[in-house]
């Protein structure tokens, strides 16, 4: 337990401190949305309308932009064979590392989410629900994003690579996430939607880091 | 998945048996085996390219052996590996880093933690650097911080690959007196070198002596599928 802490507070600590990553992750979401506003800014009656999708397909964007940093640093400088050999499972070391891009990208981004319902004309449920959405599926986003990550680890231009592989796999994420707000905003009920997310929540936090683990020692090699 | 990772032994000592490495479809050495008992030394000699690295690789377990077993001694706990990557971040301090290592690899308690700390900032004479980022340091102090992260974890089994790179001649003597008391303190450890220094005791393994038959450097098209990483 000692050491999942140290694990999670050096690699939240480092990043914060870099500041890229959040930086980007933010500063995407919010100038992609803002562009689409700009776009169709006379018909606000449509932007209101494709607000859940287009919040949704861009915080989906903008949170795989820093997952090539999730275990690249560590693999080049040999962080990554320490780990290993530790005394922790390396699923635990996935979760950690997992928990700690997911509060230096994700909450962040959830930290935006409410001025862009402003931007979009949200009402206060579509906003509610839109960061309840957020909250349950950028998590999964992270840890589906850890097995593309750990896969790509020694391939060149691997970037690129995570997209084509992670992005199938946010589809019911996507679908899910955007049901729960539309829900919210026609003033339906949002509760099966949202127990969805929660379920792709507790299957990913259950699979991604077993798999991500076994990636690892095979790139370690 | 296959656990190819190292048994535990019944043992008080590392046992390698009849171990074969074949990389990038050629094979290194095969039938490589030693004992190697608590206060022992272990110096792994031969030319570039002969399967130091790889062989500490396959010691660790951090690679299967194509052939072969090694068995670890039963109470080593965890294996300190110093390999070509010092693992330092460079955002996080000096301090930050030991601190952080000595969290996940040294001793459970806190108090035994930090004694652990100060005594491998103290050997490595890290105190002047311990604020400083490590992005500013220098090949040889990075690889003094590398060294100082192994003393301070409580590992029995120390796997070294070419550790007194880039050390001058001050860091030099300090790794000999930190292996030594290590080695003193019924330590063990299995050292990749160059330089076979005079330690009393130490035991060498000239690789060569296992080295495979095929060619050094074969025709690369008649190469096997990589089994290892991108060079």
């Amino acid at each position: 337990m000692t050491a999942f802490c140290a694990l999670l507070a050096f690699d939240v600590r480092l990043s914060f401190r870099r500041g890229a990553d959040t930086m980007v992750v933010v500063g995407f979401f919010l100038l992609t949305v803002f562009l689409f506003s700009l776009a169709f800014r006379g018909d606000t009656a449509l932007l209101a309308r494709i607000a859940p999708g287009l919040v949704w397909v861009t915080a989906l964007l903008a949170a795989m932009l820093a997952l090539d940093r999730l275990f690249l640093a560590d693999f080049e400088d040999g962080s990554l064979d320490q780990l290993l050999l530790s005394e922790i499972p390396l699923e635990l070391v996935v979760l950690a590392k997992a928990a700690a891009h997911w509060i230096t990208t994700g909450l962040p981004l959830i930290a935006a989410a409410p001025a862009l319902a402003l931007v979009l004309n949200m009402n206060g449920a579509g906003l509610a629900h839109l960061v309840l959405s957020l909250l349950l599926g950028t998590p999964t986003l992270t840890l589906i994003g850890t097995i593309g990550a750990a896969l790509t680890l020694g391939a060149r231009r691997g970037g690129v690579l995570i997209s084509l592989l992670v992005l199938p796999l946010y589809i019911p994420v996507l679908i899910f996430g955007v049901g729960v707000v539309t829900a919210a905003i026609d003033g339906m009920d949002a509760s099966v939607p949202i127990m969805a997310l929660g379920g792709f929540l507790l299957g990913a936090l259950a699979l991604a880091p077993l798999a991500s683990a076994a990636a690892l020692r095979q790139a370690a090699r | 998945m296959t656990d190819h990772r190292p048994s535990v032994g019944r043992a008080d000592r590392l046992i390698a048996r009849d171990i074969a490495c074949i990389r990038g479809g050629r094979l290194l050495f095969a039938g490589l085996g030693f004992t190697l008992a608590p206060g022992g030394v272990m110096l792994l000699t031969g030319p570039n390219g002969i399967g130091k690295s790889s062989l500490l690789g396959i010691l660790a377990g951090l690679a299967p052996p194509a052939a072969g077993s090694v068995e670890l001694p039963t109470d080593t706990g965890r294996i300190a590996y110093l390999g070509h990557g010092d693992g330092l971040k460079p955002l996080a301090t000096v301090a930050e880093t030991l601190a952080f290592w000595a969290a996940v690899n040294g001793p459970g308690d806190p108090q035994a933690r930090r004694q652990a700390i100060e005594e491998a900032m103290e050997a490595f004479a890290l105190g002047p650097l311990a604020a400083l980022p490590c992005r500013y340091l220098s090949a040889g102090q990075r690889r003094r911080v590398a060294l100082g992260r192994v003393m301070a974890g409580a590992a029995r089994l120390w796997l070294m690959d070419e550790p007194a790179t880039a050390l001058d001649g001050a860091g030099a003597r300090a790794f000999d007196q930190a292996l030594a008391g290590h080695i003193a303190a019924g330590g063990m450890a299995v050292v990749a070198t160059h330089a076979p220094n005079a330690l009393d005791g130490a035991e060498i393994l000239e690789i060569a002596r296992f080295a495979g038959t095929a060619p050094r450097f074969a025709d690369p098209d008649t190469w096997g599928p990589s089994v290892g990483q991108d060079p």
